[in-house]
């Protein structure tokens, strides 16, 4: 057995631990080590993925050794290695480019206690990717739905603490119909582990009983992380929570806590109900349309959004609502989509919710439409950042938004389906139509040179602020010119899924 | 299908008490009713799991008296599962009670539709 089988272990059990140890350090130096701990989490999981494309083949770890049916496993395929160390890079990029935005909104005594919470996210983030075991997916969705509620809260104002306290709300509806989905899967198939339980689905589904409770379970387990990554109709949550947290909270739920909650799900089609399974039931007719109207709806209501971060957490539900379609367009190349959405949008989503508040410190502090007039020239640096991810969120070629929407068109013309081509059509015109819309019209706003002068403090351009910003740019810029070679690691991770 | 239910009435129940807390959660606009009602869904899925981990006339699995049969025996892992869920279930209570303190310290409210309206029109500037 090699070194790397032991690293996705390591992942989840050092962040814990570093979890604990943060507490009991200064605040400047939990963010020093949080910020070199993640560094050596991502060359760790960099050789996991190098290890599982080399060998082409995925890895299970039983912890106790216990063989398949009982004890607890962790795998690790192309797939979950790709998205761990996505989330890595991203979480990486959005610790380092806010730490002073944490500094500010933050009392100097909780600092440690911040990157505390971040830690646990991150044991918990990497417990969810690579585990094999559907009961440690509950009690991990668990421990992330409190840390993310945690990293909300920091921020003491009134509006947070409402926001948290509606965010735990939906998140709770979401994790006990989760709960109760996988009691039902477990009392029909008898195993907790995904491999025995999908060998146990493929008998059941034969007998038309047994299939009706499976699709009954499988539908509610979707409902509920539905809920929690936040489907239309369940996103109104949304722009207070992302809009009102510090923005590396924001950066981090928005790209990444969602996002896990939606490749947990696509792990459970696939690993446990098994695609063929799925295919059969009508779950994904629904998830298309209710992803279709989050795109359309979402958008409308980006447009009519009164500050920026508002607009930028609608424009979140309708990206949300993309991943889904590509879930319910269905097949290899419908799933590829999705997970590539999952990390264009990542890595755009990020680098906004980092932006806005730079551009709202040159303007007054306020996040506003016409107080961040002329705010692209006032900060240089940010104006840019933001006209970059922007441009991705329209899904102008280069960037990555692009090349996902490309995947989703794709996709839809390999269905088969000429229904579902027209209408998939349809919605990605609309909603290309409507971005560009509001996205070009805050690019406009920021760059049009505005007579009153602000009395802020002056933008100092820190090198922590601008190289995870260009780091993310880079890795938009490779999603968008180089996804050819993604797309083939996303469907090489997918067939070892089965 | 009625004598499906009477049969498994202890499922039957769990599913009841799981709809009421899950709506209980979903429209109450009181926040420590709210909470109640987390619990008492949480509670229905608990009672599910484990009168589905139970057979009747079966022992816990604890080999005092030799028997090493599995039939003699019922599964441990339903109330393990139970215990775990009672773990998270609390932890979850606690966290969302602190929220809720700091609310009302803030708001002088429960109520979440009213809290709302007050924290709008605080930063309606922003």
């Amino acid at each position: 057995m090699d070194m790397v089988t032991n690293i996705p272990l390591f992942t989840i059990v050092l962040s814990l631990f570093s979890g604990v140890l943060c507490m009991i350090l200064g605040g400047k130096t939990a963010r020093r080590y949080t910020i070199i701990y993640e560094c050596l989490l991502i060359i760790a999981v960099s050789a996991v993925f190098a290890y599982t494309m080399r060998t082409g083949t995925s890895f299970t770890y039983t912890m106790g050794e216990f063989p398949a049916p009982w004890g607890n496993e962790i795998r690790a395929g192309i797939l979950e290695s790709a998205i761990a160390l996505l989330f890595l890079l991203v979480q990486f990029c959005s610790v380092l480019g806010g730490f002073h935005f944490v500094d500010l909104d933050l009392d100097e005594s909780k600092i440690n206690l911040y990157y505390s919470l971040i830690n646990l996210m991150t044991a918990a983030l990497m417990a969810m990717t690579w585990t094999n075991d559907i009961f440690s997916s509950y009690v991990f969705i668990e421990i992330l739905t409190l840390t993310s509620c945690g990293v909300l809260i920091v921020r003491e104002i009134g509006r947070t603490t409402l926001a948290a306290v509606r965010y735990m709300i939906m998140n709770l509806l979401g994790s006990g119909l989760f709960l109760l989905g996988i009691v039902l899967l477990y009392d029909v198939t008898g195993h907790l582990l995904m491999v025995p339980m999908r060998e146990e689905i493929q008998i059941l589904a034969q007998d038309p009983g047994a299939f009706t409770v499976i699709t009954l379970a499988v539908g509610i387990i979707t409902i509920g992380l539905g809920i929690k990554s936040g489907l239309f109709p369940f996103h109104y949550w949304m722009p207070d929570t992302y809009g009102w947290a510090t923005p590396t909270s924001g950066s981090l739920m928005s790209s990444l806590v969602s996002k896990c909650y939606i490749f947990i799900l696509i792990k459970i089609y696939w690993r446990v109900v098994g695609i063929e399974v799925f295919e059969q039931m009508h779950i994904r007719t629904i998830l298309l349309v209710l992803g279709m109207c989050g795109i359309v709806l979402g958008s409308v209501s980006a447009l009519h959004a009164r500050n920026v971060n508002q607009m930028v957490a609608f424009s979140s539900a309708a990206q949300i609502g993309y991943i889904y379609m590509g879930i319910g367009i269905g097949g290899v190349a419908g799933f590829t989509a999705a997970i590539f959405h999952i990390a264009a949008h990542a890595v755009t989503k990020s680098m906004l919710f980092l932006t806005t508040p730079r551009l709202a410190a040159v303007s007054g502090n306020s996040l506003l439409f016409r107080e961040l007039q002329g705010s692209g020239i006032r900060d240089k640096n940010a104006g840019v950042f933001f006209t970059v991810s922007g441009l991705s969120m329209i899904g102008i070629p280069i960037f990555a938004g692009f090349s996902s929407k490309l995947l989703f068109g794709i996709a839809a013309v390999s269905s088969g389906s000429a229904r579902k081509m027209v209408l998939v059509m349809l919605v990605l015109a609309v909603s290309s139509m409507l971005n560009a819309f509001y996205f070009v019209r805050t690019l406009i706003r920021i760059y049009t040179k505005e007579k009153k002068t602000y009395t802020s403090r002056p933008v100092r351009h820190r090198v922590s602020y601008n190289i995870p910003m260009l780091l993310l740019t880079a890795a938009n810029l490779a999603l968008g010119l180089a996804s050819g070679p993604v797309v083939d690691v996303i469907e090489r991770g997918l067939a070892m899924f089965v | 299908m009625l004598e499906h239910l009477l049969l498994n009435y202890e499922e039957t129940a769990a599913i009841i008490l799981f709809g009421i807390g899950f709506t209980t959660l979903l429209f109450q606009r009181n926040l420590f009713r709210k909470l109640i009602g987390m619990n008492i869904m949480d509670t229905g899925t608990f009672l599910f799991l484990a009168s589905m981990g139970y057979i009747d006339g079966r022992k816990a699995p604890i080999l005092t008296d030799g028997i090493a049969d599995a039939g003699y025996y019922i599964n441990p892992v339903p109330a393990g599962l139970v215990l775990t869920g009672i773990v998270v279930s609390v932890s979850v209570t606690a966290i969302m009670l602190a929220l809720t303190v700091r609310l009302y310290k803030r708001y002088h409210t429960l109520n979440l539709d009213d809290i709302y309206v007050i924290s709008k029109h605080l930063t309606e500037h922003r």
